[in-house]
């Protein structure tokens, strides 16, 4: 990858993996190696990623203790799950948080990409303060916005009533809670995918900037008609890859802040498997829930990649 | 759109087309871009600087609202230090880091040069099954893995801390790629000198992974030092808990000392953000391949 000025073509699509051209007097030795060079990740690959998928599905279906006891129960869990009220409503909590903070997120790191994509002063500086947060880990992201939040002695708090506004109990409201959640979600990763976006902007043209200006086309017509559409494999990955960081990201905030209250208004699905898993023991409960969320997630792929055709939108037919 | 891109590339304005069209008013809209940008970016930094100039005040201090330091002092820094042992949380972020970092280049790089440069049966199989695994999220497996890591021994050790967390296919990924485009005749080359495969690798590749090597490491580091739900769950031993931890079991300890909290969340993002700033091209361009190629 080089370090200069034009990223993207470090970036630039390899050719796939064609067969090297040499000799076949090699073959032996050569399959020998490959699966030497191999060996560390894929036995590292198969132990940490592999066997636990598959015993995530087996895991559901069964009872484990904290003796390590592991007790075949059948559709146990799954009949649990749905006479679970706490279960439905964290399934609740985190299509409200989903349906907030991944439309949010993905319109303010647009928003931002194509405000610094334009030529003006400070340009490194700007995309340097809106990236910096992705700098910091969620543990600090937490203890500082608790801080700022904080009832009394928060300084968000203590502006907003030097100017006359009574500001809520962020954090200490239950029906406040996951909205503030959201908030912070949004300030944290807007960053992060404004760099992906910014990557997927450079990809475009500028003749098409040039001539479309040449017409006399404003602001959101360039937006409309050319970064729009032509930005669509970028938007689409990043829908895809947000909602999945999202569901993971909120959770480690939310443990952070909230530890799930008040009163379980921040329990969102991923937390409450967590809570089941490591505060109860009850990790075949907890498989079972995960199991469903993993569907969910699988679903929500799938759906995207129909609605799109793989990413390719309506532009890719022509 | 199918209009604007049939156009010839003669008809590119020529640089002062482009200031005349744009005018005053351009200037005008240029100037509010400017500024939205700047609020933009006051709200986004805020709340880290609001973090380092709350650890130089004192108790009193640090809640009054106030953006300037009437009275700056260090305490909250000495006492972090002594009444917990940061240095320690320090020392493991650190080596655990590192020792990730390095572990996971070196296996991802081997990986990686067989798949791209050696010719076996099996190897889009193997490629397409690594790549599959891009598609495995930690929360679908944390218990799982969980359970994997505790029938292995490494609850409350450093290995479970550093072992799970080498694996990943994004590093392979990007590796590969960056193998295919080396050219083929620095391969040959020490090939003829009689090399084998291991020293083709280890005195050809290495050497010209240099640049993506720095790239990932920063990414890698990064994420390692910042990961806090996977050593909370397996580790539970003081002499063991990294910065993370430590910095939220402070808080459970010292809640509304908040000159403390902060002074103690701040030196676990000094590092993080020092790395930041000066690996930035990296970081940016690291982000732009995983994410798109």
């Amino acid at each position: 990858m080089t370090v200069g000025e034009k990223a993207p073509e470090a970036a630039a699509p390899a050719p796939s993996a064609a067969p090297v051209g040499r000799s076949t007097g090699r073959g032996k030795a050569e399959t020998r190696a490959a699966w030497l060079f191999l060996a560390p990740d894929l036995l590292g690959l198969l132990t940490f990623l592999g066997l636990p998928m598959v015993l995530s599905v087996a895991l559901a279906f069964m009872r484990v203790d904290g003796f390590g006891t592991y007790e075949f129960v059948g559709l146990e869990n799954f009949r649990r799950m749905l006479g679970d009220p706490q279960f439905y409503d964290s399934l609740r909590l985190t299509l409200v948080y989903l349906v907030l903070v991944v439309p949010l997120t993905f319109g303010a790191s647009l928003g931002l990409a194509v405000l610094i994509q334009r030529r003006m002063p400070f340009v490194g500086v700007f995309r340097s303060a809106f990236f910096l947060p992705y700098s910091v880990s969620v543990v600090v992201v937490g203890l500082v916005w608790e801080f700022m939040l904080s009832d009394d002695v928060g300084v968000v708090g203590i502006a907003l009533r030097a100017v006359g506004v009574r500001p809520p109990s962020w954090l200490g409201d239950p029906d406040f809670a996951l909205f503030t959640v959201v908030g912070l979600c949004v300030w944290f990763w807007m960053g992060y995918y404004m760099i992906i976006f910014l990557a997927g902007l450079q990809d475009i043209p500028r003749d098409y900037y040039e001539a479309a200006r040449l017409d006399g086309a404003g602001a959101w017509a360039v937006f409309r008609h050319i970064t729009w559409p032509l930005l669509a494999p970028t938007s689409f990955f990043v829908l895809l890859t947000l909602t999945v960081a999202a569901v993971t990201g909120g959770f480690e905030l939310i443990l952070v802040l909230t530890n799930g209250g008040p009163s379980n208004g921040t329990s969102v699905l991923v937390f409450y498997i967590y809570q089941q898993a490591f505060t109860f023991g009850e990790f075949g409960y907890a498989s079972a829930l995960s199991a469903f969320l993993v569907l969910i997630l699988l679903a929500w792929s799938m759906m995207l990649f129909a609605l799109t055709r793989g990413g390719r939108f309506s532009h890719g037919r022509s | 759109m199918a209009a604007v891109d049939t156009r010839p590339a003669a008809a590119r304005p020529t640089r002062p087309a482009r200031r005349r069209s744009a005018g005053a008013g351009g200037r005008g809209l240029k100037g509010f871009y400017v500024a939205l940008a700047t609020v933009l970016a006051v709200v986004t930094v805020f709340p880290l600087l609001w973090m380092i100039t709350s650890s130089f005040k004192g108790p009193d201090e640090v809640v009054n609202g106030r953006l300037t330091i009437e009275d700056p002092t260090f305490d909250n820094y000495v006492y972090v230090f002594t009444q917990v042992p940061f240095l320690r949380y320090l020392a493991n972020s650190l080596f655990v880091s590192v020792v990730v970092t390095v572990v996971a280049l070196f296996f991802h790089s081997m990986a990686a040069y067989a798949l791209a440069r050696l010719r076996f049966r099996g190897r889009e199989t193997v490629f397409v099954l690594v790549f599959s695994t891009l598609l495995i999220t930690i929360p679908a497996i944390i218990i799982p893995l969980f359970l994997i890591v505790r029938e292995l021994g490494m609850l409350n050790s450093y290995a479970g801390l550093i072992v799970p967390a080498v694996f990943n296919a994004f590093g392979i990924f990007l590796l590969r790629q960056f193998y295919l485009s080396v050219p083929d005749e620095l391969e040959e080359a020490a090939r003829i000198d009689g090399a084998g495969y291991w020293r083709v690798y280890w005195s050809v590749i290495l050497p010209l992974s240099r640049p993506i090597f720095s790239a990932l490491a920063v990414f890698f580091f990064l994420a390692n030092w910042n990961s806090f739900v996977w050593p909370m769950i397996i580790t539970s031993d003081q002499a063991l808990t990294v910065v993370q931890l430590g910095i939220s079991g402070f808080q459970d300890q010292y809640g509304a000392d908040w000159n403390y909290v902060i002074a103690a969340s701040t030196v676990a993002a000094l590092p993080t953000m020092l790395v930041f700033f000066v690996f930035q091209r990296q970081i940016v361009d690291s982000i732009k391949t995983t994410g798109l190629k």
